[in-house]
């Protein structure tokens, strides 16, 4: 790799990496600047000198109950999602089902993996709203009132609830080619060293499927703990998770201090930054098992 | 016993998958009471209000999606073929809009591009127009980079251009007519992902106050009951439709593959 380039090559190295400049300023400009300029405003106050009062303003009042809300359903909605996602993926892949149900499987994840944001909250007020068709039915056909039994829709689970719709699609897709890397030989040689099936799941598959299984955990719990568009149709302000209060202070509903806002959206970069590294972590690892 | 539980475990996933999508259609035709009819589609499509928010975001897709192609097949043409070294940080780069939250990147161009900026994008419609694009390239990015990838993935790059060049082919007509014509059914797969992804976008054209269709819905969802369901239905097709086109030319793409 470091082998000295041919002498006549070495003028024109320059003139290559012009190639990637368009790329480059639009990187710079459009993701990483703006980021980096509420990093650094995190830790500046309005005079523009720095300081920690921000950082520290996130773990007094209210706010440490945003966050632990918001990563609340970000875990639950994830690990749910995983688990189910999971199972549904295992059984078209494994599971002897017919192939037919597979294409039309994944393209119908793809779509609802999509159908995110406001639609999806529209979706779920339409089923399970006080109006809504499962409410409703359960009402006449069962003569189960679920809000008066303490279910609300604009609550911790009603959101989970939500946020699955997206979430165990996205495993799916995520998944199914992670399990299509399981080889046969492996189940055949387990089988022929006498391994049961749990055995094989315990000590062959959930192994090797690990990384995958927990780098996917990772994004799903990053993209509930970002979205900021479902919640706040369902809920409008009323539900304090961390998007929709920094959605608030953006739109100057509650603006006092612009740069607890920074504080707010730096607290959130932390969060899904811990779990994306974690996730390009593990899949740097799982990729090498499943060459 | 296995293929019970693969039943079961599908059969619950097709539950809750067809409940709300069920449930949505069943609410958005109740708007006459007492019996079913269309008259919340038909409120919806005469609104006003949605004819100038839906044509709002599509042709902010469309020029999404050209900016989008201007950008990243040249991008991703040129680092396969002569930086290849710099893939794995151009790739992590494609995929931080995954990593970073779009509120927080709004807010950033919010700061840094207001009136009183070195680049004051947010002063004028058009220049907010402009950046609301660019926001939205940002977040089609690690879509549409990954899918020209794995198109470039699947042609002999260096050969086609080695072949154009000796024809005296210059940069524009290589990328143009040889490259973008040989990934253009990994173009328009990212690109159909891209308008699924622009069109109900609600997070950053409500901070950035530009009248699009999901502030709309956002709107629509606070102050009517049975209207937000029939909006929900045509969100819903529009991101079908954009699936369904992905995999019609996938299979398309295949098909001639095979005849070859």
């Amino acid at each position: 790799m470091t082998a000295p380039l041919p002498a006549k090559l070495r003028p024109r190295l320059p003139m290559t990496w012009l190639g990637i400049v368009p790329f480059i300023i639009f990187a710079l400009l459009f993701l990483i600047l703006p980021t980096m300029n509420i990093v650094v405003g995190a830790f500046q106050n309005p005079a523009g000198e720095m300081t920690l009062a921000n950082v520290k303003q996130l773990f007094q009042g209210a706010i440490p109950a945003y966050y632990l809300i918001s990563i609340k359903i970000s875990l639950a909605s994830s690990s749910i999602g995983c688990l189910i996602g999971f199972a549904v993926a295992a059984s078209v892949t494994l599971g002897g089902l017919p192939k037919w149900i597979r294409g039309p499987l994944l393209t119908f994840s793809g779509v609802a993996s999509n159908f995110a944001g406001v639609p999806l909250a529209f979706a779920f007020l339409a089923t399970l709203g006080r109006l809504g068709l499962v409410t409703m039915l359960l009402k006449s056909w069962f003569g189960i009132n679920i809000y008066g039994l303490g279910f609300n829709l604009l609550s911790f689970w009603g959101l989970t609830l939500t946020y699955l719709f997206f979430q165990i699609p996205l495993m799916i897709l995520i998944i199914t080619p992670a399990l299509d890397g399981l080889k046969r030989e492996w189940k055949e040689a387990a089988s022929i060293l006498g391994a049961t099936g749990p055995q094989y799941w315990r000590m062959v598959a959930l192994p090797i499927l690990f990384p995958s299984l927990l780098g996917t955990f990772a994004l799903l719990f990053a993209n509930a703990f970002g979205a900021v568009a479902t919640a706040y149709a369902l809920t409008g302000s009323s539900m304090s998770i961390v998007p929709i209060v920094l959605f608030a202070q953006i739109r100057g509903d509650v603006l006092q201090d612009p740069h607890l806002g920074y504080a707010l959206a730096f607290g959130m970069i932390v969060v899904t930054g811990i779990a994306n590294g974690v996730y390009v972590w593990l899949r740097t690892r799982s990729e090498r098992w499943m060459q | 016993m296995n293929r019970i539980w693969s039943w079961l475990a599908l059969s619950l996933g097709l539950v809750y998958f067809f409940l709300p999508l069920i449930a949505t259609v069943e609410f958005s035709l109740k708007m006459r009471r007492g019996e079913y009819s269309f008259d919340a589609y038909r409120k919806v499509l005469e609104d006003p209000r949605f004819q100038e928010t839906f044509s709002y975001s599509v042709v902010m897709a469309l020029f999404t999606i050209a900016f989008g192609v201007l950008l990243v097949v040249p991008t991703a043409y040129w680092v396969r073929l002569k930086l290849p070294r710099l893939r794995p940080a151009v790739e992590f780069v494609t995929l931080l809009p995954l990593v970073i939250p779009a509120i927080v990147v709004v807010f950033g161009y919010i700061r840094l591009y207001n009136t009183s900026s070195w680049l004051p994008l947010t002063g004028s419609a058009t220049g907010t127009n402009l950046l609301l694009m660019f926001g939205y390239a940002m977040l089609s990015l690690p879509y549409m980079y990954r899918a020209v990838d794995t198109g470039l993935r699947t042609i002999d790059v260096a050969t086609l251009t080695e072949a154009a060049q000796s024809l005296g082919a210059g940069w524009i007509t290589i990328l143009a007519r040889v490259i973008l014509p040989n990934v253009l059914i990994a173009v328009l797969s990212g690109a159909f992902l891209t308008f699924a992804i622009v069109i109900g976008e609600f997070t950053m054209a409500a901070l950035l106050n530009r009248p699009a269709f999901g502030p709309y819905l956002q709107l629509m969802g606070a102050n009517r009951a049975y209207e937000p369901a029939a909006l929900a239905v045509i969100a819903f097709a529009v991101t079908w439709a954009c699936m369904g086109l992905i995999q019609l030319i996938t299979r398309f793409s295949k098909h001639t593959k095979a005849a070859r």
